[in-house]
């Protein structure tokens, strides 16, 4: 039942992301696309502790956006959800929105933290997953990074010290498109293998589809349910733009927005799939 | 009028940054929800002692990281903490200019950035080690308040100060020993400055190191028959224009004097404010332009100029500009 939700919530997720990129003439849509399959999961597949009727729940496991150009996919999830009206979705990057490219988390309280600057989600998330240890909480820290994201030098302080402090119930997940602004990540500046990289920083590390909702919330699951020390990574490899055919593996769709026609034609293939 | 340390008080030197870790250990016994986050320094910032008194568990040391230290204290300032940065005031601000703007202050939490060692006062550490601009980088955040204390009185009223205050907050704090300025137990107020010594032919406008010696060149000054009030800014931001103004209105003129580069810090705040709300002369003791160097505080105060005899200069050269 977690399972059926969960895809038809992306599918919805995907048509929005789509629609409120088109309707703001600009945003991410790349990026956001290749983890929607991951927001669904983790919003509706049950893995996420969260209440859209109390956002600052204290017994709520809290989310972090690392890739914040992602936006449109967190908003689309937020709304989704029902922490806020779906209509709002059409007011992103307008003047007056809480909505700004990306994501400000004093317009929008659902949204834990500002994020936007590359590099600086997994030091937050461990951050977090620090204090609820510190209180003896056992709620859980998830946050999406990019692939091409972990070229920035923080995220390996992270890494380091959420492996020194035992934060084992901080869950990040790369959504590993191999796609960055400039090209392909593995020819931009390679990064060679993170699962293997972030091993040997003392994390335990899971690899995914990620675009398979059933083996996302078995994995995600587990992974929270787990009481080992160590943090856990997973990669989940992924296709920037799934699910509109002419997005899919081109770097030129990371912040472009679609025409009328491609708009129309992303909406048919979307609903197209949900069929 | 706030209260001032008495003589045999004054005799008693010390540095801001001896008031760090005492303080977050009194705020944490006072039932403050406070956690540290610091980077290989807790000797020298004196986090260490906050964890010796009882906190181990809520000073968490990150390593040479200072990026990932203050992005940590954001998220656990999400938690509920109110969370304090440490590391020199170089790496503390200037290498994590980007995480105090885009997570910290953007995101208005709960994270007190209070480096210790700047300006010129960690001496022979060279320019590599002598922050002065950070004052500019944190006055420039929209909503960030700036704390610049005195002393060892003010640096612990100060960081009271950030704790009590909702959201971000610089206090920023040195390395060298500076006579008290403040009675024990001083209380400052957000958005308030000080006249600590009253004067009518022109007003010195300080902070910081910088207060000790403004006093010094006002006693100088006396002797010359020249009366010079003396205001301590200590909060950068937000600036009490009110009483500068009122002292301006009466003195005619004043000189800016701070440990810190002369671009984007208190001299840059009242010449904003004096151009709007009242041009008159101003002179500034500030670094010009340039990197800090080897040599002692002391040596160093004089070779930048920003020692008493230099704002007795100034002074002058203000009243002559009247």
């Amino acid at each position: 039942m977690a399972l059926q939700d969960a895809q038809a919530r992306a599918q919805a997720i995907r048509h929005d992301i789509i629609e409120m990129v088109h309707e703001a003439g600009s945003g991410h849509p790349g990026g956001s696309l290749s983890c929607t399959d991951i927001m669904a999961a983790l919003y509706f597949g049950g893995v996420l502790k969260h209440d859209p009727s109390n956002p600052k729940d204290p017994e709520r496991d809290i989310f972090i956006m690392s890739k914040g150009h992602a936006a449109p996919a967190l908003y689309a999830t937020l709304a989704e959800a029902g922490y806020f009206p779906k209509e709002e979705l059409m007011t992103l990057r307008k003047l007056g929105t809480r909505l700004q490219g990306h994501p400000d988390s004093n317009l929008l309280p659902c949204v834990e933290v500002s994020t936007g600057s590359l590099g600086q989600g997994l030091s937050i998330a461990a951050g977090v997953a620090a204090g609820f240890k510190l209180d003896g909480k056992p709620n859980a820290t998830f946050t999406i990074m990019g692939d091409g994201e972990c070229q920035e030098g923080q995220v390996w302080e992270a890494a380091t010290f959420a492996a020194h402090q035992k934060l084992g119930k901080l869950i990040a997940i790369v959504d590993l498109n191999d796609l960055q602004i400039d090209g392909h990540t593995h020819d931009v500046c390679q990064t060679g293998s993170l699962g293997e990289k972030f091993a040997a920083f003392g994390w335990e590390v899971h690899e995914v589809n990620g675009h398979d909702i059933e083996d996302l919330i078995e994995l995600l699951g587990s992974l929270k349910e787990s009481s080992t020390d160590a943090p856990k990574m997973v990669i989940a490899k992924t296709v920037k733009g799934k699910g509109v055919s002419f997005m899919e593996d081109q770097a030129g769709w990371h912040g472009k927005a679609p025409n009328d026609e491609q708009t129309a034609a992303a909406l048919a293939e979307i609903e197209g799939e949900a069929r | 009028m706030v209260k001032l340390a008495n003589a045999e008080q004054m005799l008693e030197k010390k540095a801001t940054r001896a008031a760090y870790g005492e303080t977050l250990a009194e705020l944490a016994s006072e039932g403050l929800p406070i956690v540290a986050v610091d980077a290989d320094l807790t000797g020298s910032t004196t986090t260490k002692k906050f964890a010796e008194a009882g906190n181990a568990d809520r000073l968490f040391n990150v390593g040479i990281a200072e990026q990932n230290m203050i992005d940590v204290a954001a998220g656990l300032s999400l938690t509920g903490n109110i969370a304090f940065t440490g590391s020199f005031a170089v790496f503390g601000t200037g290498r994590t200019y980007d995480q105090i703007r885009n997570t910290v202050v953007y995101s208005k939490l709960d994270v007190k950035i209070a480096p210790t060692h700047a300006g010129i006062s960690v001496g022979p550490d060279g320019g590599s080690h002598q922050m002065l601009e950070d004052v500019s980088l944190m006055r420039g955040l929209p909503g960030m308040n700036v704390f610049v204390p005195a002393d060892f009185a003010a640096a612990k009223a100060a960081l009271r100060l950030a704790a009590k205050t909702p959201g971000p907050a610089y206090v920023r704090m040195g390395r060298a020993s500076v006579p008290a300025v403040y009675a024990p137990g001083v209380e400052l107020e957000l958005g308030r400055a000080y006249v600590i010594r009253e004067g009518a032919d022109c007003t010195i406008v300080a902070n910081g190191v910088e207060i000790a010696e403004a006093n010094k060149a006002a006693e100088m000054l006396a002797e010359e028959g020249i009366s010079v009030e003396v205001i301590d800014a200590f909060c950068v931001k937000p600036l009490d224009g009110e009483t500068i103004m009122g002292s301006l209105a009466k003195t005619g003129c004043a000189v800016v004097a701070e440990e810190h580069a002369v671009y984007g810090g208190l001299c840059s705040a009242v010449a904003e404010l004096v151009a709007q709300e009242g041009p008159c002369p101003l002179e500034f003791v500030a670094v010009r332009d340039t990197f800090g160097k080897s040599g002692e505080f002391d040596e160093l105060l004089e070779y930048f100029h920003l020692d008493a005899a230099s704002i007795v200069e100034a002074v002058k050269k203000a009243i002559a500009r009247k």
